[in-house]
């Protein structure tokens, strides 16, 4: 994002700036005003179905279903809260968003520490077979999770995983493995060897220098791996759906909401707001980190 | 120091122990990422893959049985047909959008926030994006947010009807509402015209309809009410009566003596209309067609027909961010001399970016477009919020059909897993692909 910055506002534009008279400036600004049009609208397109699903969800039942939530513009004293009341009295919602609160902190947590420690282990340690088994480790990104779902099936259901939340967190470590160990191991790589190296001639044991030395100067790359999976995590579906049945993420209370009723747009809009609100709310706040650890999966 | 140089004299005992501790120290850290992948990646993999050959209780090896139902049962090639539209539609679109927002974006100040409000639909989740399409894509123009834009839009153009059906209340009025009724009584200005209409139900009439007005012949002009002629329990046909409501919004047309359509206007709220400053002549009034247009019902982009389009818009919000993000950052990677030298060459913008800029950006392209193929092969979530029960048949895709057939109704986990290999086989020559890409970019 930052390398996009340096080049719109840029050393280019600066230079061009200096050297132009203000008619000229004026014509090139007028240039682009077709884009800056289009770009406006359709960053307006973009927007309307998330604020459409706002005022959705701030529309009294009754007129949900009569009216469309644009009708609330220009009827803004309709607008009520009684929804999200009605959610946060009703116990199964809240339950769910706790549900999904420990699944998404708690594999995040339990991912990280894992990943990195065997990251640590593929760039710095040294092993026969490393390089292939890490090799091996990133293919194992080919697998989709449909793959999984059965088998594993069958094991909850034989040690007494299924339908807890403990299940859902340890499938979610699991296959969010081989990108956390591809990411981080990347990112360890590029730690100056020599800092490494005194460490351990200075005596300090392979967990310390881990501990105080990897972790620490690893911490973009982990935020960057924790902001990711969070977010997946929180908004898994197909997981929690195979694997649970009383134990149930927000994403799971909407979709039976959605199958039984379907129409209860009342109930359905605001818990899809707030299912989404702390995805949205994560991401604008870190979206630097997010783009970044997006980008070392995608282009290297 | 003292202890370094201990530890290099090679010693057999301690330098046995320590490379036994080296290993133990590997061990440990690599240990725990090894079982979570053993456990849940790759013997469920093998498993799958093995219990595809069997039937559905699992203890009878049926061989490829359960792969050819893959390719010969209905519900199932409907879902590889989708999958195979998917592939053929959303990945170029993504691709593309992201590449006309990548380039465009560069040339103006507020591309950050322009970037974050396309990316956002990403944080959201597939499943929350599907509900909030559901709701947008309602049949009912005046709830539905797309069909409302499109009524909007074909207002403009093609004007809707008020009135679904009628029939004439008096002889004078012939016609239907397909082709208009036209007054045969022939008229002048200064003569007043009475058409009154039948058979229409009560909840047809429009909400502003009020008590029809009889018309006062005005000299120069032609002045007419189309109204309900019906009165419960009698009331003479043709003449506007207490308690018969005017039509408002009918479009009536003025013909002249040759049968061409000389004005049009519409009612008013009593049914009253009038045409004015009129050449001497003789005129016939009719109403026009257009009155029984059938309004606009919204496009029913959750029914069977429309439904995987509907849904793959929906995936498209979500996704172009993602794109955009990916090859801007490829974008600034081009170095600005190249550009800058060409365009002091005298190439144009265009030609610019289709001789230079989208060559240098394929390696990135590519990489997006194949990520897109990858995830659409595997796409489930926004299917199931997007597509009402009614229309997950004719929606299905392939993870959707793996996961109906191994854990809803039929319980089939032998076809269930002969779909999940399906799925993997699928998969695997495409993200070959980007891994390819990736070494070849990385220089490993």
């Amino acid at each position: 994002m930052s390398a996009a910055e340096a080049t719109v506002g840029g050393p280019g534009g600066q230079r061009r700036g200096a050297r132009e008279p203000r008619a000229a400036a004026v014509v090139r600004f007028l240039g682009r005003l077709p884009v800056q049009i289009f770009l406006a609208v359709v960053a307006v397109l973009w927007l309307v179905p998330t604020f459409g699903l706002f005022l959705t969800s701030l529309m009294p039942a009754g007129l949900i279903s009569r009216e469309g939530w644009w009708k609330l513009i220009s009827k803004p004293s309709e607008a009520t809260f009684e929804n999200y009341r009605a959610l946060f009295n009703d116990d199964s919602i809240t339950k769910a968003l706790w549900t999904t609160a420990q699944i998404a902190v708690g594999n995040t947590v339990i991912l990280v520490v894992v990943a990195a420690m065997a990251a640590y282990a593929f760039a710095w340690l040294r092993f026969p077979g490393r390089d292939t088994l890490f090799i091996i480790i990133v293919g194992l990104l080919v697998v989709p999770i449909q793959v999984a779902l059965i088998p594993i099936f069958s094991l909850y259901n034989s040690t007494g995983l299924f339908d807890t939340v403990l299940g859902l967190i340890l499938f979610h470590v699991a296959f969010g493995m081989p990108f956390a160990i591809f990411l981080l191991r990347n990112f360890f790589a590029g730690i100056p060897k020599e800092i490494l190296e005194s460490a351990r001639i200075d005596g300090a044991s392979e967990l310390r220098i881990f501990f105080r030395l990897v972790l620490p100067l690893g911490l973009p790359a982990i935020a960057s791996l924790a902001i990711f999976q969070f977010l997946w995590t929180w908004n898994d579906l197909i997981v929690a759906l195979t694997f649970g049945r009383d134990t149930q993420p927000i994403t799971i209370a909407i979709f039976s909401q959605l199958r039984q009723f379907g129409s209860n747009i009342e109930v359905i809009a605001p818990a899809s707001f707030i299912s989404l609100a702390v995805p949205l709310a994560v991401f604008l706040a870190f979206q630097r980190y997010f783009v970044q650890g997006l980008l070392a999966g995608s282009v290297k | 120091m003292a202890a370094g140089a201990e530890a290099q004299a090679p010693r057999p005992a301690s330098a046995g122990s320590l490379r036994w501790r080296r290993h133990l120290v590997t061990g440990v850290f690599l240990a725990p990422a090894l079982v979570f992948l053993g456990v849940w990646i790759v013997y469920p993999t093998i498993r799958t893959v093995i219990r595809s050959f069997y039937d559905r209780e699992g203890s009878t090896f049926v061989g490829l049985d359960n792969y050819e139902t893959l390719f010969t049962s209905d519900t199932l090639v409907k879902a590889i047909e989708n999958n195979a539209l998917w592939i053929a539609v959303v990945p170029a679109f993504v691709t593309a959008i992201g590449l006309i927002f990548a380039v465009l974006t560069e040339r103006v100040r507020w591309a950050v926030a322009f970037k974050i409000v396309v990316f956002m639909p990403m944080a959201i989740s597939m499943f929350a994006a599907g509900v909030i399409w559901h709701i947008m894509d309602e049949k009912n123009p005046d709830r539905g947010a797309v069909n409302a834009a499109i009524k909007v839009v074909r207002d403009a153009v093609v004007p809707s009807g008020v009135l679904s059906r009628g029939d004439a209340s008096t002889p004078e009025l012939t016609g239907s509402p397909n082709r208009g009724f036209v007054l045969q009584t022939p008229l002048r200005p200064g003569e007043t015209a009475l058409m009154g209409l039948t058979a229409i139900p009560p909840a047809e009439m429009p909400e502003d309809a009020e008590q029809a007005a009889t018309p006062r012949p005005r000299p120069g002009a032609i002045t007419g009410v189309v109204w309900r002629d019906f009165r419960p329990g009698g009331g003479r046909p043709g003449v506007v009566e207490p308690g018969e409501q005017g039509i408002p919004g009918a479009t009536v047309e003025l013909r002249d003596s040759g049968g061409q359509v000389v004005k049009e206007a519409k009612t008013g709220p009593d049914g009253a209309f009038a045409f004015e400053d009129l050449d001497p002549g003789s005129y016939r009034t009719a109403i026009s067609a257009d009155t029984f247009a059938e309004p606009f019902t919204g496009v029913s982009w959750l029914g069977p027909k429309l439904i995987t389009p509907a849904v793959m818009i929906a995936y498209i919000w979500v996704w172009a961010g993602f794109a955009m993000v990916v090859i801007a950052a490829g974008l600034s990677a081009i170095e600005r001399e190249v550009l800058e030298a060409a365009r002091t060459d005298g190439a144009t913008e265009r030609q610019v970016f289709w001789r230079i800029t989208v060559p240098m950006l394929a390696p990135v392209l590519s990489v997006v477009f194949i990520t897109m193929i990858i995830n659409v092969l595997k796409v489930f979530d926004i299917v199931l919020s997007v597509a009402p029960g009614s229309s997950q048949d004719d929606a299905n895709v392939i993870a959707l059909a793996m996961w109906r057939t191994a854990f809803s109704g039929v319980n089939d986990f032998g076809l269930g897993s002969a779909i999940a290999t399906f799925l993997f086989i699928l998969v695997i020559p495409f993200l070959l692909l980007n891994v390819r890409r990736f070494r070849r970019e990385a220089g490993t």
